[in-house]
């Protein structure tokens, strides 16, 4: 019943992104196997699993900055690289470059660039307003007159937040975007992508089980394979197959007091994928 | 020192000192900002081998030097696209082999053999006028390339991932700034040698990175520190008869050493109060 209707809004949905078949392999090794995975509008993922297990290097893929080894994948129903500037992308790493010459305004101003249109042919004004707007979401408006490298690194992270919202994306890509902030920001933060995610699809690698629960409508694991889970429960099971451990080594707090034991574990094989 | 500029060779030489200056602000200022220092100076040594090659075959210098450099130059660009890590050793091993291909050539050469010490410190003061023309056209050249390609060059010196996801050519780009970076540095090695290169290249734009509220600013400021050493370097030869462009560094050095050190006492200062 329950999953009658989710095919039924599927249908109504948007497709953004389609997976197929994708293996990626670096230097004979396989990173990603076999990966079949659709973002549909709206949609907010939660993408979780081990160290080494591929989420970077998917959304890599998404972005065009790597090439599968077989496989495709439809980005907007474009290949990859041509359809990037729709997608809003927050790199894991935001401690690049901490001496370079450049204000928190002129990072977020960044998100405006295209190569299309040159500097005299720029809507200054209306750029920097939409930057400041940015920056205000992001709780961080005062910090636009410093220079990058002052901030801590909870605050390089919001402006790298906010030079992904001024690219106007339908989709957002975020690379582990709490790692970096205290629990008071996380929560602001993931209270800003729920808001935001009335209007922009969200995929976001994490490894805050809890929070992830809480915000997310889905869940997508992934370890070499990828494996989609329609609701946003984390599972004894998801978590034995992903990190190879038990619900209690991964967090024996957070998870029991989420009252995790008693959910209806779901198996990988039983479960019924997205498309 | 003003007496001085009525020596056509003195007008000359600050001409030159000028104009490389203005280069080496601009061109410094993206090779601090890229962190590809190491790899400018292993263009500028590899030169070398290009000098000799022109001096074998009797070649004139700046086709030579130019075609040998630019080769070794886009070498070590694509390595550093393909194979990040491996980068600082092949530069290395690039460096002194395009500097001892020089050397055996030249020894190779019957004749007249170049005193190597002039392309080491060069000669700025036996500036020939022609070679000012071709360093303003080179000026020109990169100021146009620098204003039209401003935001892009920006946003692949900083985050190289972001700017090519909005559509930025960034290999494209790279290998134009390699390229410019290579001719740049033969250009001025026959004027101001090639450690003055170097020093021209990194001392300005290091003093000015921490202290420019944005790319173009570093950029001016670096060109102003830079014309600040040449005039001093070019003064205190004159005035003591020393070499101008060891003299030149000195300059640089000195404040690169004085501006470290009033840095650290503010610092600490701050700290204390």
């Amino acid at each position: 019943m329950e999953r009658h209707t989710g095919i039924n809004l599927d249908m109504k949905k948007k497709k953004l992104v389609e997976i197929k078949n994708v293996s990626y392999a670096k230097n004979g090794q396989k990173v990603l196997l076999d990966v079949n995975f659709n973002i549909y509008k709206c949609d907010f993922i939660a993408m979780i699993g081990p160290n080494g297990g591929g989420k970077t290097t998917l959304l890599k893929l998404m972005l065009g900055l790597l090439k599968p080894t077989s496989g495709s994948l439809r980005i907007f129903d474009e290949t990859p690289g041509k359809a990037s500037q729709k997608i809003g992308y927050v790199p894991q790493n935001v401690h690049i470059n901490r001496s370079f010459p450049i204000t928190v305004l002129d990072v977020v101003l960044m998100g405006k660039l295209e190569p299309r249109t040159k500097w005299w042919q720029r809507k200054r004004d209306q750029d920097r307003r939409e930057a400041m707007q940015a920056l205000e979401i992001m709780h961080v408006a005062d910090c636009a007159g410093k220079m990058i490298g002052q901030l801590s690194g909870g605050q390089r992270q919001r402006v790298f937040i906010a030079r992904a919202l001024i690219t106007t994306p339908e989709l957002l890509l975020l690379d582990e975007p709490t790692a970096s902030l205290d629990t008071k920001g996380k929560t602001d933060f993931f209270n800003i992508l729920k808001e935001l995610n009335q209007k922009i699809s969200i995929l976001m690698v994490s490894h805050d089980l809890f929070i992830v629960s809480s915000y997310v409508k889905s869940v997508a694991c992934v370890n070499k394979r990828l494996h989609y889970h329609d609701q946003a429960e984390i599972t004894g099971d998801m978590l034995e197959s992903m990190y190879s451990c038990t619900v209690e080594d991964v967090c024996p707090v957070e998870l029991v007091a989420h009252g995790l034991p008693q959910r209806v574990l779901k198996k990988h094989d039983e479960h019924e994928h997205h498309d | 020192m003003i007496e001085a500029l009525q020596f056509e060779f003195m007008q000359h030489a600050f001409l030159a000192g000028l104009l490389a200056s203005i280069i080496c602000g601009i061109m410094g200022t993206l090779v601090v900002i890229n962190r590809i220092v190491f790899l400018s100076g292993g263009i500028a040594h590899a030169a070398y081998g290009g000098i000799g090659l022109s001096f074998y075959f009797g070649w004139p210098y700046m086709a030579g030097a130019i075609g040998f450099s630019t080769v070794t130059a886009l070498i070590m660009a694509t390595v550093t696209l393909k194979a990040k890590h491996r980068t600082d050793t092949l530069i290395g091993v690039m460096w002194a082999v395009g500097m001892a291909t020089g050397i055996l050539l030249l020894d190779l050469t019957p004749g007249y053999n170049v005193d190597l010490m002039s392309y080491l410190f060069g000669s700025i003061l036996t500036v020939a006028i022609s070679d000012i023309w071709l360093m303003l056209a080179m000026c020109g050249l990169i100021c146009c390339l620098m204003l039209y390609f401003y935001q892009d060059l920006i946003a692949i010196s900083y985050d190289q991932e972001f700017a090519r996801i909005r559509g930025v050519p960034t290999t494209l780009l790279y290998i134009m700034l390699i390229l410019l970076l290579a001719v740049t540095i033969v250009l001025l090695i026959q004027i101001v040698g090639l450690i003055l290169v170097i020093a021209l290249l990194t001392i300005p734009p290091f003093i000015m990175e921490r202290h420019s509220r944005s790319l173009a600013k570093m950029i001016i400021g670096s060109i102003i520190l830079s014309t600040l050493f040449t005039i001093c370097g070019l003064w205190l030869a004159y005035t003591y008869n020393l070499t101008s462009g060891a003299s030149i560094i000195m300059v640089g050095g000195v404040v690169f050493f004085l501006f470290l050190g009033v840095e650290k006492a503010l610092f600490r200062f701050n700290k204390i109060s």
